[in-house]
């Protein structure tokens, strides 16, 4: 085989404690489309991020064509020729394409020769790659397919043989995505390298020549995708971890508490996130919504709990409809019985600099038994949190410590209780243990089987796959913002695995 | 004729009272087009007046007192960069500490070093940069409405004066024509473009803020080497809070910047000229409202009513690289 | 990246910190006094002689003190909300049209208690509303508060002279003020407080607004920390998606708050208006809003570091007036260059020696600053 276009060694990189990539290896036959993909967190983005000079790896060492290359900064990567197409776009939006696509390559320091060339150069590259764009257009007001092109010819216009693209399909149609893989391989006939990162096997299979599966900060396999199967790679993604099964009895669910009929949400780009979801939650079940980050689960969960304004849709609460496209207020829903435990605890569902016992009252803050008038009772507040504190096990025990300085487990059982311990008929819970230590993890768990055996109906996001086969009576999958299946909590994790990655029904049961 | 004359006069005292604002409202427009906000312009106009004045007095060169000046003026917008772009501080807190110490040090030094309660030394013609006789003023002067348009609102400015308004079409072509001035509208935007493009945001923002202390420095030179005749306390009054208005106004676009500053200048000319007057239709207008008027208008502009003044987007926010 | 700088002990935190930011700030006003040729050493001995060494340089310490833990409570509550309050001192002069219409009224009529709690309305009245209009702009129609509060500042100026020079000016009188107030609408001195201490006192403006300012102080603590309005504002200031989740109203809060800080810088007119001067008349602000921003700063945006605060800023009010007689090349301005230091280093700055200290600390106790690191590094 040539010599390779790209060949990482021993590539390491911390942040603070969290090891983001450990001892990655990887090689990349120059004139290949290679893909990488892994579940949300595996490291993929950080691993290219190094390779575009934007972080420094701590360790380990870059070939680029068979050299070793120092890649400092973005410039060093540059001129490598590595280009590189980010998630979220690194575009100008009130500047023109033109604009954008000489940005930091205008030439000389007067932009009228710059722009002449850049003009003839973009049209020479549409015509051999099929990639037509408005020049003068400004960039906010295309369509995010169109913008993609532009952070693409911008790749090319610096000459970049190799192009790494970082979930490029994440914010485009089906159509546009199509699009998009039709220039990827029109790319690779004229010769150049395309990295293509993404957690959907559809694309990997529709695409790719070779493809290696990043978990948990770790290259576990590379294969050629000709040989390889959509159920190993899945497999290879996800991993065969041990399942942490929670002891729990039978469901038995009683009447519908929580039922969300069509409900769309969009993001704040205007992207639609939520797709027409509809399902029940009843009293007595959990009910997991599985699926990768970034398919909608969180745009949800937040329209169902009022942070976030929902499209259309409708959603009962014990019979009686939320405003969710409306007027909807978590404090009023908090006091109708749903209690909400939000993905993000940093920023969301704790204020870090306050102590324990007032985060264990926010969103409470406002009932009675808190308040003596207009003034928080602070004898009530700070044994009501004491007592949670007991029966909770948080740790250290101290009411009055800031709460930054508690563990990501400990912090996570501030919220719990303060959610659990006001008997809401629903419970919404996201992520419920990210970022925690494996005994808080057990504990939260029980927990959440308790509130279920009590009669709650419990709804529970997660990008774990463990956590939502071993909690939930039932399992919703969700891709690309619609719910692509229903199955029991006996579902293989390949049968999952695939639904999540966004193959469909009928070829999983093939 | 007469009326000819007194709009002649009510234009000319609007030029002169526009060109502090315009060069300091130019200076904002480097800084905040790059992401750094200023409300600091005032105190580096202030200080830049000062050492203009105290180095032309002492040296008896107009020119050295505005080396001096923008020297001085680019020392402290490196001090808010210092604060906002290095130390990543809250731009408007590090803008307001530099208003009080130019406020403060001009009066101190002043003092100390001239013993005339703050004030600089008056100076003399010589170390001023005088008004300036466009050719053929005098010789057009007979021609109807154009010589007098000639000779006494185009010509006789100082020097300055010329060069502030010629700052407006060069400021566009930086702006709109230079590779500076893409990079510069480009890191006000959206610096995480810019440094995945492989250039410092940190470096580009300082050779904005750097320009921005050139330009207050000429705002302060011809403020107390130019219009005035030395350094009075606390002279800049306010002017530079004008030409944030003016800055915010123009939705940071030069030459509607130039024509924000004429404006806001025309309205203090003119409530000068007309004080106590009434005027047919309106009656007597206080002149107090006339001062507020450039405020008040900011204030309906950013509360959108008439029109929307959208800031640069990444403005008054510390770069930091996203993980 | 919920906290950038590793965490250190709480006494670094709040005490050293702090106190090194404010060193530097002195350290460079040092190095000005040097710079007109003074002596620095002397010219703080001179401060501090002039400041506390008589019952009347306590008095006028204490007076200039007044106005400044108005403002400084003022920015204070304002920055809990997340919120820059640079509007003080408009607040605080349209503030002083509230005492002066009260007291012009009904002097000669009431007793000066109800004077008293009279102005105290009439200015919190005005000064709250001076700061909801740019709060409400800001919660409703997104205009930048600092820039509002600003422009709204020239406005209160403009609108104040138009005033005095024209409706409230007495008819036959020159100067641009109110006419001055009867006796009932005068606050009391509190010069007995500084003789009961054993200082003899000539006379000085001290006046019954210091205890009221101090109350004040107890009332700002106690809505910031135990009312449950008080902990939507602070809330909100630390995080508006919690607060959002917690189903707090962003807007209301905002105005809300705007309200009470333009109220509490509204405040600082009855010191000067109703305790020293006792009539309206032209800038009697003096750049005391401004001030309170440093204040806030140095104190933290907490009570019990704004009394501190402001009585360091009325000692270098009463001090400099002591040191311009001995060394005339240092004024009261020399106040406003040290304001403008203590901003930048204690705000702008605040974070620049915290590097310096936590590798201090790391080499003194690796674990002090070692364990928060993992504890927030696991949750990212």
């Amino acid at each position: 085989m040539a010599q390779s276009a790209i060949e990482l060694k021993g590539i390491d990189k911390s942040f603070g404690a969290v090891r983001a990539n450990r001892d990655i290896n990887l090689e990349i036959a120059p004139g290949t489309i290679h893909g990488i993909i892994g579940e949300n967190g595996a490291g993929k983005s950080t691993l290219m991020s190094i390779l575009y000079g934007f972080y420094q790896a701590d360790r380990g060492e870059i070939f680029v064509n068979g050299q070793k290359t120092d890649i400092d900064s973005p410039n060093d990567a540059i001129a490598a020729g590595i280009g590189m197409v980010h998630q979220h776009f690194m575009l100008v939006h009130n500047f023109t394409v033109l604009e954008n696509i000489i940005l930091g390559a205008e030439g000389s320091s007067l932009l009228n020769t710059g722009i002449a060339r850049a003009r003839s150069e973009l049209h020479r590259l549409e015509e051999e790659y099929s990639l037509d764009v408005d020049p003068d257009a400004i960039v906010e007001q295309l369509p995010v397919g169109l913008q993609q092109r532009v952070e693409i010819l911008k790749a090319l216009y610096r000459g970049a043989e190799i192009l790494i693209l970082d979930e490029p399909t994440g914010v485009l149609t089906p159509a546009e995505a199509d699009h998009l893989f039709r220039i990827l391989r029109k790319l690779k006939d004229e010769g150049k390298t395309i990295v293509l990162i993404t957690h959907k096997l559809r694309e990997i299979m529709a695409v790719t020549d070779n493809v290696s599966v990043m978990r948990q900060g770790t290259m576990v396999a590379t294969r050629k995708t000709a040989a390889t199967t959509v159920e190993e790679l899945a497999e290879l993604m996800v991993g065969r971890r041990v399942l942490l099964r929670v002891e729990k009895g039978e469901a038995s669910p009683s009447g519908v508490k929580l039922s969300v009929k069509n409900l769309s949400v969009r993001d704040s780009r205007g992207v639609t996130m939520v797709d027409n979801v509809s399902f029940d939650v009843r009293a007595g079940e959990i009910v997991g919504i599985a699926g990768v980050a970034g398919n909608g689960q969180s745009e949800l969960i937040e329209a169902i709990a009022g942070t976030r304004r929902a499209e259309t849709g409708t959603v009962l609460l014990d019979g009686a409809p939320i405003d969710v496209a409306g007027s909807a207020d978590p404090g009023e829903l908090r006091a109708r019985g749903l209690a909400h435990v939000p993905e993000d605890r940093h920023h969301v569902g704790l204020v870090l600099p306050f102590e324990e016992n007032e985060n264990s009252i926010l969103g409470y803050h406002g009932m009675d038994f808190y308040l003596n008038g207009p003034f928080l009772n602070i004898e009530a507040i700070r044994s009501d949190a004491r007592d949670k504190i007991e029966k909770y096990d948080i740790r250290p025990a101290d009411c009055r410590l800031k709460t930054a300085n508690f563990s990501g487990g400990n912090q996570q059982k501030i919220v719990l209780a303060r959610e659990m311990e006001k008997d809401p008929g629903v419970l919404v819970v996201g992520q419920p243990t990210r970022g925690v230590d494996v005994g808080a993890i057990e504990f939260i768990h029980k927990q959440l089987i308790a509130m279920r055996d009590q009669g709650k109906a419990v709804l529970l996001i997660s990008v774990e796959l463990d956590e939502i086969r071993s909690l939930s009576d039932r399992i919703l999958v969700m891709f690309d913002g619609r719910v692509v299946g229903e199955r029991g909590p006996d579902a293989t994790e390949g049968e999952l695995g695939l639904l999540m990655a966004g193959v469909e029904a009928q070829e999983a049961a093939e | 004729m007469d009326f000819l004359n007194l709009i002649l006069q009510l234009l000319d005292a609007t030029i002169r009272v526009s060109v502090p604002l315009l060069l300091a409202c130019l200076a904002g427009l480097y800084s905040e087009r790059s992401g750094v906000f200023d409300i600091g312009l005032e105190g580096k106009m202030l200080a830049g007046a000062f050492a203009g004045a105290s180095t032309a007095a002492v040296t008896g060169s107009a020119w050295l007192g505005m080396l001096a000046a923008i020297t001085i003026s680019v020392f402290f917008a490196l001090v808010h960069g210092f604060a906002s772009i290095t130390h990543r501080g809250n731009q408007i807190v590090s803008g307001v500490a530099i208003n009080f110490i130019a406020a403060g040090s001009t009066v101190i030094l002043g003092q100390a070093w001239f013993s005339q309660g703050g004030r600089t030394p008056s100076l003399v013609a010589d170390a001023r940069f005088n008004a300036i006789t466009l050719p053929f003023a005098d010789t057009l002067r007979e021609v109807p409405l154009i010589g007098p348009i000639y000779s006494e609102l185009v010509s006789g400015h100082s020097l300055i004066a010329y060069i502030a308004f010629l700052m407006v079409p060069f400021t566009w072509w930086v702006l709109f024509r230079t590779r500076f001035g893409l990079r510069l509208r480009a890191v006000g935007e959206n610096p995480a473009a810019v440094d995945t493009a492989g250039i410092s945001v940190a470096w580009l923002r300082y050779r904005a803020v750097i320009c921005t202390g050139v330009l207050t420095g000429l705002a302060g030179t011809y403020l107390a080497v130019s219009q005035n005749a030395g350094f009075v306390k606390d002279m800049t009054a306010g002017k530079g809070f004008i030409a944030l208005a003016a800055l915010i106004f123009a939705k940071w676009r030069p030459v509607p910047a130039m024509f924000a500053c004429l404006l806001f200048g025309f309205l203090d000319a003119f409530a000068i000229r007309f004080q106590g007057i009434a005027l047919p239709l309106i009656g007597k207008v206080p002149v107090q409202l006339m001062q507020a008027l450039p405020y008040i208008l900011t204030v309906i502009l950013l509360a959108g009513f008439i029109g929307k003044a959208i800031p640069p987007k990444a403005g008054g926010v510390a770069y930091v690289k996203e993980r | 990246m919920s906290a950038p700088y590793a965490k250190l002990p709480a006494w670094a935190d709040y005490g050293l910190i702090p106190l090194i930011n404010l060193f530097v700030a002195f350290l460079v006003a040092g190095l000005v006094v040097l710079l007109v040729g003074e002596s620095p050493i002397e010219a703080a001995g001179l401060l501090l002689k002039g400041a506390f060494g008589s019952g009347s340089g306590i008095g006028y310490t204490l007076f200039y003190a007044t106005s400044f833990i108005f403002t400084g409570l003022a920015v204070a509550v304002a920055f809990h909300c997340g919120l820059f309050n640079i509007g003080g001192e408009g607040q605080a002069y349209v503030g002083g049209l509230g005492v002066a219409l009260v007291c012009l009224t009904f002097d000669g009529i009431l007793p000066w208690w109800l004077n008293f709690l009279l102005a105290i309305v009439g200015c919190a009245a005005i000064g709250g509303i001076w700061a909801m209009i740019p709060g409400w702009l800001q919660a409703k129609r997104g205009s930048h508060i600092v820039i509002t509060t600003i422009m709204f500042n020239f406005i209160a100026a403009s609108l104040m002279v138009y005033l005095l020079v024209g409706p409230l000016k007495p008819l036959g009188s020159m100067a641009p003020q109110t006419r001055t107030f009867m006796p009932d609408a005068h606050l009391p001195k509190l010069n007995w407080l500084i003789e009961l201490f054993g200082f003899s006192v000539r006379s000085t403006p001290l006046n019954l607004s210091f205890i009221l300012a101090l109350v004040m102080a107890v009332v700002v603590w106690a809505l910031i920390w135990r009312t449950k309005l008080g902990y939507e504002i602070r809330t909100m200031g630390f995080s508006p998606k919690a607060a959002r989740y917690a189903g707090i109203k962003e807007a209301r809060i905002i105005v809300i708050t705007m309200a009470i800080s333009g109220a509490l810088a509204g405040m600082m007119a009855l010191n000067p208006v109703m305790g020293d001067q006792h009539r309206l008349q032209l800038d009697f602000v003096t750049g005391a809003g401004f001030v309170g921003i440093a204040v806030a700063l140095m104190g933290r945006s907490h009570p019990a570091g704004i009394v501190p605060a402001a009585i360091l800023f009325g000692m270098l009010y009463q001090g400099g007036a002591e040191i311009s007689f001995v060394m005339p090349h240092i004024s009261r301005d020399m106040i406003v260059i040290i304001q403008g230091l203590v901003i930048l280093f204690a705000g702008a700055l605040e974070h620049m020696f915290r590097p310096a200290v936590q590798a201090a600390f790391a080499s003194l106790s690796p674990r002090s600053v070692g364990i928060d690191v993992e504890a927030k590094g696991e949750g990212a």
